[in-house]
Order: C-alpha cells, then sequence, then structure tokens
C-alpha cells in the first residue's frame, strides 16, 4: 500500500491500514481509513487492548510503521508486561524508537482538584510531541472511558475536547484507534455516548455468554463513507498471535472448481460417484449411528494413502484406540501408514474448546501435515457445542477452507433417527457440501437392510438408486439396488403408513 | 530548574490562546497574595510537551504545587485565589500562623 503525501483527501479513495487481523480487515474492505478515527466498544474483557495493541504491533513489525500508545489506564510497564503473552514486545520497539509510550494513567503523585473550564492541550502535545519522536503513523488511546472516569463533571466539555483531538491526529494523517467500554453487549454503544462525538467509524468487540460457552465476535458497525461487511465474526484469542477472526460470509465464492476425481476408497462408490469425488470438494456423508459412516471414513483414508496420498482425520467421537481398532477390523493399518508419514490421526473432545478455535486447530493442523484429503468425523459431534449460528458460520469457513487448499474433504452428519430424517447439521451442510451420499437402515419385511445413495453430486452425474450394502472383515461390500424404492428422507416409510 | 525537592509553583498553560492568557493574569493575582520567595514556573505545553509528558499533565490550565511530598493540582478556572490556595496549603502574605 503506497501514501500519497498529496491529495489524499480529494481523491475520495481512502487509504486502506491494516489492522493485523485478517479477517477483520477483509469487513472493512481492506482495513481502516487513514486520518479517520475509529472507535473500538466492547465491555471489560472483551479484547479492546488486544485489539488496540495488534493494530500498533502490526504496522511496525509489518509495514514499518511506528506507533503511539496513550494509555489512560495502566502505566507502560504493565502493558508492556500483559502483551508479552501475544508475542509483542512493546519495550524492544520502544527502545528501538518504533513506539512512544504516552502515560495517561491515573498517577498517585498527585492530588487534583478540577474546577471549571478546561483543554486538554496538555495531552494533545504530549501525542503529537510522540508522534514527531518516532515518526508515527498509528495511534491509539486506550481506553476513553478512563479519562471520563479521571475528568468527572460536565461530559460536554471531554466531548468538546475528545472532538478537537480527533480532528488534530486526523489532520495530521494519523490512523486513530480509540477504545471506549460498554456497559452491557447489547445496547449503548459505548458508555458516555462518545463514538457519537470523535468516531468515523465504529467497531464493537462482543464476548457472549450463549449456553454455557463464551463466544467472542466482532462487528462493524460504522463506517464513514465506505462499505462494510455486516453481521458479527466470531474470533478467538490466541498465544503469540493476539486476535485471530473468523472470515465468514464476506468470503468470496472464489474457490477454483476442479475436475480431477480421487477415489473414495470404495470402487463401487466412485462408480456410483461417476468416477470418484472431485478433488476440491467437500462430500458429506450422513447417516444414523451404525450405518457405517466410519467405516466409509476409514476407506477414504486407507484409498487416499494407497494412491500415494497424505490423509488427516479429525475424530471427535471415538479415541484413537477405537478408531485403530475399528479399521484393523476392516482390514486397514492405520499404525503403519501413521508410521510412513502418510497418515495423521488427531483425536479431540468437542467440548475441549470453542468452535473458533477448533477451526483454528484443523486449519493449523492442515497446513503444517499438507495431507491432500481430510476428513472430519463427526460434524454432529460439533455442533453439539455450537450455537446454530456459529455452527453454520464454522462449516462455511471449514469448507471454503477445504477448497482453498484444493484438497478432498469428507464429513459425516449423524442423523437422529434410526429410519431416514433429517439432522440440523444436514440442513445447514446439505448446502455447503459438493456431495452427499446417505447412509440408510431400509426395512424389507422382516429384515433390516442396509442401504446407501448418491443424493447429490455437484458438477458431475451420479447414480440414482440405492444400492445395499454389507459390511464384513474386508470391509463394505454394494450389492443390488433395493427393487421397491423405499423413502428414506422421512422416518418411516409413507407407503407402508396408513 | 530548581533542585528536586525545592518546593515550587508551576503553571502549565497551552500557547497564547484566551484561556492560558485568563490563566497567567489569574496566577499573577495569587502571587500578590504570596510571599515573595515562591519559586514559579510557568510552561507551555506546546512549547515543551516533553515537560508535560514528564508532569503527566493531561489539561490546561494546570496549577501544580511541586514539591517532596504528594504535588497538587489545580485544574481549570484559578479565579478564587483563597479557594486556589486553600487547596493547594499555601499560606497567604499576612495570615497567622
Amino acid at each position: 500500500m503506497t501514501t500519497q503525501e498529496e491529495d489524499v483527501d480529494v481523491s475520495g479513495v481512502l487509504e486502506r491500514v491494516k489492522t493485523g487481523v485478517n479477517a477483520f480487515d477483509e469487513l472493512v474492505m481492506g482495513g481502516l481509513p487513514r486520518a479517520r478515527t475509529t472507535v473500538v466498544g466492547g465491555t471489560p474483557g472483551s479484547g479492546k487492548t488486544v485489539f488496540a495493541t495488534q493494530f500498533l504491533a502490526h504496522g511496525i513489525t509489518n509495514f514499518g510503521e511506528n506507533g503511539v500508545l496513550v494509555t489512560f489506564e495502566e502505566p507502560p510497564g504493565d502493558i508492556e508486561a500483559n502483551m508479552r503473552g501475544f508475542g509483542w514486545d512493546l519495550a524492544a520497539w520502544r527502545k528501538e524508537g518504533r513506539l512512544a509510550f504516552v502515560d495517561a494513567s491515573p498517577s498517585a503523585a498527585s492530588d487534583e482538584l478540577v474546577i471549571g473550564d478546561y483543554d486538554l492541550a496538555g495531552l494533545l502535545s504530549r501525542i503529537e510531541h510522540a508522534a514527531r519522536s518516532v515518526n508515527a503513523r498509528r495511534v491509539v488511546l486506550d481506553s476513553l472511558t478512563q479519562l471520563f472516569d479521571h475528568f468527572i463533571g460536565d461530559p460536554k466539555v471531554l466531548r468538546r475536547e475528545l472532538f478537537r483531538i480527533s480532528s488534530a491526529l486526523k489532520k495530521s494523517k494519523l490512523a486513530v484507534l480509540m477504545t471506549a467500554e460498554r456497559n452491557s453487549e447489547y445496547g449503548e454503544i459505548t458508555r458516555h455516548r462518545l463514538e457519537e462525538f470523535v468516531a468515523d467509524n465504529v467497531v464493537i468487540l462482543r464476548n457472549v455468554l450463549h449456553r454455557e460457552k463464551r463466544r467472542r465476535t466482532i462487528e462493524v458497525l460504522k463506517m464513514r463513507g465506505s462499505h462494510h461487511a455486516e453481521g458479527e465474526a466470531p474470533f478467538t484469542l490466541l498465544e503469540n498471535k493476539g486476535v485471530v477472526a473468523i472470515p465468514l460470509s464476506s468470503l468470496r465464492l472464489e474457490q477454483q472448481s476442479s475436475d480431477i476425481r480421487v477415489t473414495s476408497g470404495n470402487r463401487s462408490i466412485d462408480e456410483m460417484c461417476g468416477g470418484g469425488f472431485f478433488r476440491d470438494s467437500v462430500t458429506l456423508v450422513s447417516g444414523a449411528t451404525g450405518t457405517g459412516k466410519t467405516l466409509l471414513v476409514t476407506n477414504f483414508l486407507a484409498g487416499g494413502v494407497a494412491q500415494g496420498e497424505k490423509a488427516i482425520l479429525f475424530g471427535y467421537e471415538e479415541s484413537r484406540g477405537q478408531l485403530f481398532r475399528n479399521a484393523s477390523g476392516w482390514g486397514v493399518d492405520f499404525a503403519q501408514m501413521e508410521a510412513q508419514g502418510k497418515l495423521k490421526i488427531v483425536c479431540l473432545y468437542p467440548e475441549a474448546q470453542g468452535l473458533p478455535d477448533h477451526l483454528l486447530t484443523i486449519q493449523g493442523l492442515v497446513d503444517e501435515f499438507q495431507p491432500n484429503r481430510v476428513a472430519i468425523d463427526s460434524l454432529s459431534a460439533l455442533e453439539r457445542i455450537a450455537p446454530d449460528t456459529g455452527f453454520r458460520e464454522f462449516l462455511i469457513s471449514l469448507t471454503s477452507f477445504i477448497k482453498k487448499r484444493e484438497i478432498a474433504g469428507l464429513c459425516t452428519a449423524t442423523s437422529k433417527s434410526l429410519i431416514g430424517g433429517e439432522s440440523a447439521s444436514e440442513q445447514h451442510i446439505s448446502t455447503l457440501t459438493d456431495s452427499i451420499i446417505l447412509l440408510r437402515y431400509i426395512q424389507e419385511q422382516d429384515t433390516m437392510h442396509r442401504g446407501l445413495m448418491v443424493l447429490k453430486m455437484r458438477g458431475s452425474e451420479h447414480a440414482k438408486e440405492i444400492r445395499r450394502f454389507t459390511i464384513d472383515g474386508a470391509g463394505m461390500h454394494l450389492g443390488e439396488p433395493f427393487k421397491q424404492a423405499p423413502n428414506v428422507f422421512s422416518g418411516g416409510d409413507a407407503e407402508y403408513r396408513t | 530548574m530548581p533542585a528536586v525537592n525545592e518546593p515550587v509553583l508551576r503553571l502549565y498553560v497551552a500557547g497564547t490562546s484566551a484561556t492560558a492568557r485568563r490563566a497567567e493574569k489569574q496566577f499573577a493575582d495569587i502571587r500578590t497574595h504570596i510571599s515573595d520567595e515562591w519559586k514559579v514556573e510557568v510552561i507551555d505545553v506546546v512549547e515543551r510537551p516533553d515537560l508535560a509528558e514528564r508532569a503527566g499533565i493531561l489539561a490546561t490550565p494546570t496549577l501544580s504545587f511541586d514539591r517532596a511530598e504528594r504535588s497538587r493540582r489545580i485544574v481549570g478556572d484559578l479565579g478564587d485565589t483563597n479557594k486556589v490556595l486553600e487547596f493547594l496549603g499555601i499560606k497567604a502574605k499576612g495570615d497567622p500562623e
């Protein structure tokens, strides 16, 4: 990104300043505008200081843009200590002249009395002095609420003065970020309504308790003079990284569609799918418990490894030991594949972390292991721990990630009823996956059979019949189609009901 | 500059604004009520942001009574001399001990 010293204002195009939170920058069309003031509001503990510090840290480390941190709450030493865990060495930057502090934390060394009218020229000249001393391009004021607590009395004076400071800093072509506290997650935007006076842009950080889970989100409420994506994007706070947001609906559908086919691990299913799965597609296997979903997953992994591919499995239902035993029961040796570095099996409790963290775990391990195929068993286990919207967001991010990496994905979902029926996860994911394979118990007279059908195969012909299959020590065997078509979609067959 | 622990009255103002001029006038008036022995300084925070930083000044005008013990500061209107001196804990000329 380049800066033009002249005509920044007349050009009408706002230079964008990247925050270091990639998914957030996408929401605001590339970053926060230069020479504008952004107010970041949030309840205590919502991550305001981390977000603000990351904004400075990213400028310093990635763009050579130095920064000023004006702190109203904690003294600089405390902030340096607190931010070290996120991998930011503020003290070193301060010594190198890349970061300057303005310490406006409550002073223990003086008693103060405020009478009548005053201005904040002292603060402004200190900020400008600090900005000059390190040639800063970014300024953070954290948090304005403490300033209001300091100058109790007439808030009108403070609003006027904050407006003055904001204008002066904008005139110096600085990207200004101010944090402010909120009383509640959904209500007044900030205490003292200061965003009305100083903010060109308003961003809200939330930390909501929902169904006994903490859910952090970031929302762009207002961007003066430019577009932004609407809605709350989930984020998480990570060691050595800071704020990591999860890209959502803003994600463009830019993935290339490949017509390269890869094996499902079962020749008959490959045939039913018109020659196998597509390489960069996500397939859903849906069925009641015991219908053979994990077997399909095992075949999928083993089939890839047999072709010289690398495969990774994220298991959320069964332990490693159990998965290995299952596999060897079907003649597949997971241990040997792992020893050869061709397979990686990761088993996690769904409840161990929130969905955004699960997503980051998957992304991190996939990028580390570089597999050609990935399996997730099962989505239903993950759905248990998330609110509905959170799960949908997770699925969108997961499927687009898999496609972006151009690897083949296989996910499983458990239907709630034994015969037919759709679960919520199926409804969500059916529109997001490229292919769907249904496994069903089908009753024929007095016997229960297993049936398999390919419900959907994006961009390809596929077999329409429902095939019988059996499972034995050698795996899955597909047989003849059912002659009298049963209804696999509803619980129980309507034709058999009266 | 006076030694660190020597008591001194410092007035912080910003530039030559009307507020700054009024504060300087009020400060001059206060000085007529106290001993001539007092060390005083007037600091323009626009000229000397470094001194404002060191003293932790946010608002102007600020009248700061700096001494070995805790500093005392008055921000804003310094028009009421008695109130100012009382808060700072400074004796007016002619007051009984």
